[in-house]
């Protein structure tokens, strides 16, 4: 039997989550701004709207809305919003700042100093032209913790938790934005999968906004189809931010940690991953988009959450007084 | 004579504002010269420009900051972690005047456990009126809770800090033994790291004893007082947890132990047996390195609002489950009435001198003492022994004839609450500050570890009063560390 703390897998968990959604944040907006700058104001309009619901809530935001300077301020360094990249950056900190002893001194010390530079980013600063290198040089810093959590981290229970934590993040987002963009932008093309100019830049956007363009282009060539692009960003098992490839990770670290445990109860988390698995493996793109692709994204978001309780009342969150009885 | 006893040996603008007087110096002589273990540094400190201590500064605190080697500022509602600061000039023992500090904590360390025992079983130490019965019993510290309790091979206190002073004469004396829960080695650890890093040439030229098996040591200390054997043992780091302002200590010290570190959630208690919550559902604890204070150990015992420690944990460690370390009801022993017996207490169980002398202390109570005290309250500090933290105390140079009168009164009402002490003069030793070598008194406190045996880590933490004239070496108040060299010959 090995054995991390509960406390641990939590902080992990969470520290590698949050850190993932900083990313996402960053890259998402970065690529907005290389496509906003050439759209109509309606169309940018409408892509403001797009990303604040995936990122920030579904309520009223007038200013960013309008605003692409409002906008980056709200994603980016409002102490109200828990989603800011300065809340997301600060939360990943204080995670890692509890487990300081499990992650190695490189990996706080990374973390540390990440934190340390977009508290002290100034705004107008940002606005007189270091706007693409500072959401730039996010992602990049959190690709060198990454890959020093990867280089140096023994692969153990601690590992397979950061692994479930970026995966589960990275999935529901990919899930979240296809499902928000095809919601207006697909249902608004006249003739299904002919893409307009005007869409097209949104399209590319949301392809890009998972660092996936080059990679798709690979695939299907320069040739921008919604249908593809689901394709490419649902069911894919071999790219890092499909939806498929994330539930193939997460799947094999749940078998890891659940072996690893011998917890009676693993076997049901491991299943589940393993049905979602499954669905995926088998999928139709065609079929995806013939019976609803919303309904479809919603389930697996659905079953993500699933995951994410059951992993918690297993290895996290267990009572206590049920443990002493199962021990006796 | 004054002139005499100027810094001589340089005309070096960088020694211009250092302060040579009656207070021992670190670095030199009273006739000006350096002594002998500081010459090479102070040679190396003519080589360099101001601007390149300069650089090294920023870059030693530069490496503080992005390690993390914080402690948080209560008071700062951002909770701002602040680094420690750091003094770039290393503070250089002696190999023969180490051996003498080494000798006398040993023979300290000893004496104070088995006084503990003592005080816990039969009393005999009281029972011979070598140490007043009530001194003892009224203590703050004294936990009854622990009488007649046996904690493995009879060692209460496994970590000491012990705060020496150097005396106008250059003898180290003990100002305070701290043994309850010491804290500061993560910050000895890493001020070594930082000043390999800074000055990776003068360190290797002067032979310094290395400090980096501490972790090691501490582990083995613990795993030496487990109730299993230790290839079976788990030990576990109890922290108050994330908010605590020694937490990077707490986290550093488990990393370099490789154990875990847990707050009082991740415990339960269930038959006496001490669990942690892990993945793999409950996992049995053998040894727990706290970092709590007693009263907050066991809400069932202790202060029933603590939310920090375990319910249950305290008849879990009088069935022997478990142990901690150090042991409950240590702190009577660092107490400031029984300060003053433990060279009294050396000689009743060891038959020796104390080879590291207290400073000086009246106690009231002894009409002697008191009449003496009452003559010189002008010149001596007085402390009520309950109190701490620098409440009940005249500072007997800074006083007015008023505040004398009141303490007089004072004493008289309640002699045995008062002790008094002589002004002291903590040694000074060489600090960079602001582009300049300036003297700044200094304090030391060496790390003890008893488990099988007696381990003490060559240096220990060097604590600055960096505001020039201040005594007071406490970070919260603008103290600061050095990093301290103890030399192989």
């Amino acid at each position: 039997m090995n054995a991390m703390l509960s406390r641990v897998a939590d902080s992990l968990y969470w520290m590698s989550r949050y850190l993932e959604r900083a990313d996402h944040i960053a890259r998402q907006f970065d690529v907005h701004m290389t496509i906003v700058t050439e759209q109509a104001v309606d169309a940018a309009r409408r892509r403001r709207r797009r990303l604040l619901t995936t990122l920030v809530g579904e309520e009223e935001y007038a200013e960013a809305e309008n605003s692409d300077y409002h906008l980056s301020v709200l994603l980016t360094f409002d102490e109200n919003n828990p989603n800011s990249i300065v809340n997301c950056i600060a939360a990943a900190r204080e995670n890692a700042r509890q487990v300081r002893e499990q992650i190695n001194s490189q990996m706080w010390e990374q973390i540390n100093q990440m934190y340390l530079a977009v508290r002290n980013q100034r705004m107008d600063e940002l606005w007189s032209g270091q706007l693409h290198s500072f959401y730039h040089t996010i992602n990049q810093e959190v690709y060198r913790f990454q890959g020093i959590t990867d280089a140096r981290i023994t692969r153990d229970q601690g590992w397979h938790f950061v692994q479930i934590g970026r995966y589960l993040e990275r999935a529901s987002e990919t899930a979240d934005a296809l499902n928000v963009d095809f919601r207006e932008l697909y249902s608004n093309a006249l003739e299904q999968d002919a893409v307009d100019q005007q869409t097209y830049l949104d399209w590319v956007g949301l392809l890009r906004g998972f660092a996936a363009y080059e990679a798709y282009s690979k695939v299907y060539t320069a040739n921008v189809q919604p249908r593809h692009i689901v394709d490419f960003l649902l069911l894919n098992p071999y790219f890092p931010y499909s939806v498929h490839f994330g539930i193939n990770r997460i799947q094999s670290s749940l078998q890891f940690i659940g072996e690893e445990t011998e917890t009676p109860k693993s076997a049901r988390v491991y299943r589940l991953g393993g049905r979602l698995r499954a669905m995926l493996d088998y999928a139709q793109v065609d079929e995806i988009m013939d019976s609803g692709l919303g309904s479809y994204l919603l389930n697996i978001q659905n079953q993500c959450t699933q995951i994410h309780q059951l992993v918690y009342e297993t290895y996290i969150a267990y009572s206590i007084e049920d443990k002493l009885k199962s021990m006796q | 004579m004054a002139e005499a006893r100027q810094v001589t040996a340089t005309q070096d603008r960088r020694f211009q504002t250092y302060q040579l007087d009656e207070a021992y110096d670190e670095m030199f002589a009273p006739d000006g010269r350096p002594r002998p273990q500081y010459l090479t540094l102070f040679n190396r400190l003519l080589e360099l420009s101001p601007s390149e201590l300069e650089a090294r500064q920023q870059s030693a605190d530069l490496s503080f900051l992005h390690q993390g080697v914080t402690f948080t500022v209560y008071s700062d509602a951002r909770g701002t972690e602040r680094i420690f600061p750091y003094d770039l000039l290393p503070r250089i023992i002696a190999a023969a005047e180490w051996e003498t500090i080494e000798r006398g904590l040993i023979q300290r360390i000893t004496a104070l456990n088995l006084f503990l025992h003592d005080i816990y079983h039969q009393g005999q130490i009281l029972a011979d009126k070598v140490v007043p019965r009530e001194m003892v019993y009224s203590s703050k510290h004294y936990r009854r809770e622990m009488r007649g309790l046996d904690v493995p091979h009879g060692v209460y206190v496994a970590i000491t800090g012990t705060d020496l002073i150097r005396l106008t004469d250059g003898r180290f004396a003990v100002l305070e033994d701290n043994l309850r829960v010491p804290s500061g080695a993560s910050y000895m650890l890493a001020n070594r790291q930082v000043m390999k890093r800074i000055f990776p040439g003068l360190f290797s030229q002067y032979g310094v004893r290395p400090l980096e098996f501490y972790g090691q040591a501490l582990q083995n200390t613990l795993a030496a007082l487990s109730p299993v054997s230790s290839e079976e043992t788990t030990i576990v780091l109890l922290s108050p947890g994330v908010y605590n302002s020694a937490y990077f200590e707490h986290t550093f010290l488990a990393r370099q132990m490789g154990i875990p570190l847990v707050e009082g959630r991740d415990l339960a208690v269930h038959d006496n047996i001490v669990y942690m919550r892990t993945t793999a559902g409950l996992r049995r604890v053998n040894v727990i390195y706290r970092r709590i204070d007693d009263d907050f150990t066991d809400p069932l015992v202790f202060r029933r609002d603590s939310m920090l420690g375990v319910a249950g944990l305290f008849n879990a460690y009088r069935s022997g489950n478990i142990t901690l370390a150090n042991a409950i009801g240590t702190g009577v022993a660092d107490d400031k009435a029984i300060y003053a017996y433990v060279p009294a207490i050396i000689r009743y169980y060891l038959g020796e001198d104390a080879i590291l002398p207290n400073i000086e202390t009246y106690q009231c109570g002894e009409p002697n003492e008191r009449r003496y005290v009452l003559d010189n309250l002008a010149s001596l500090v007085v402390k009520a022994v309950g109190e701490s933290g620098g409440y009940g105390m005249l500072v007997g140079p800074h006083s007015t004839a008023e505040e004398r009168a009141t303490f007089r009164t004072l004493i008289e009402a309640n002699p045995r609450n008062y002790i008094a002490q002589p002004t002291i003069h903590l040694s000074r030793a060489p600090c960079f500050l602001e582009g300049q070598v300036e003297a700044r008194h200094v304090d030391l406190r060496p790390y003890i570890l008893y488990g099988k045996r007696v381990t003490i880590l060559p240096g220990g933490l060097t604590r600055v009063a960096l505001r020039r004239g201040s005594l007071v070496v406490n970070s919260s108040q603008g103290g600061g560390s050095k990093d301290t060299w103890v030399l192989t010959r």
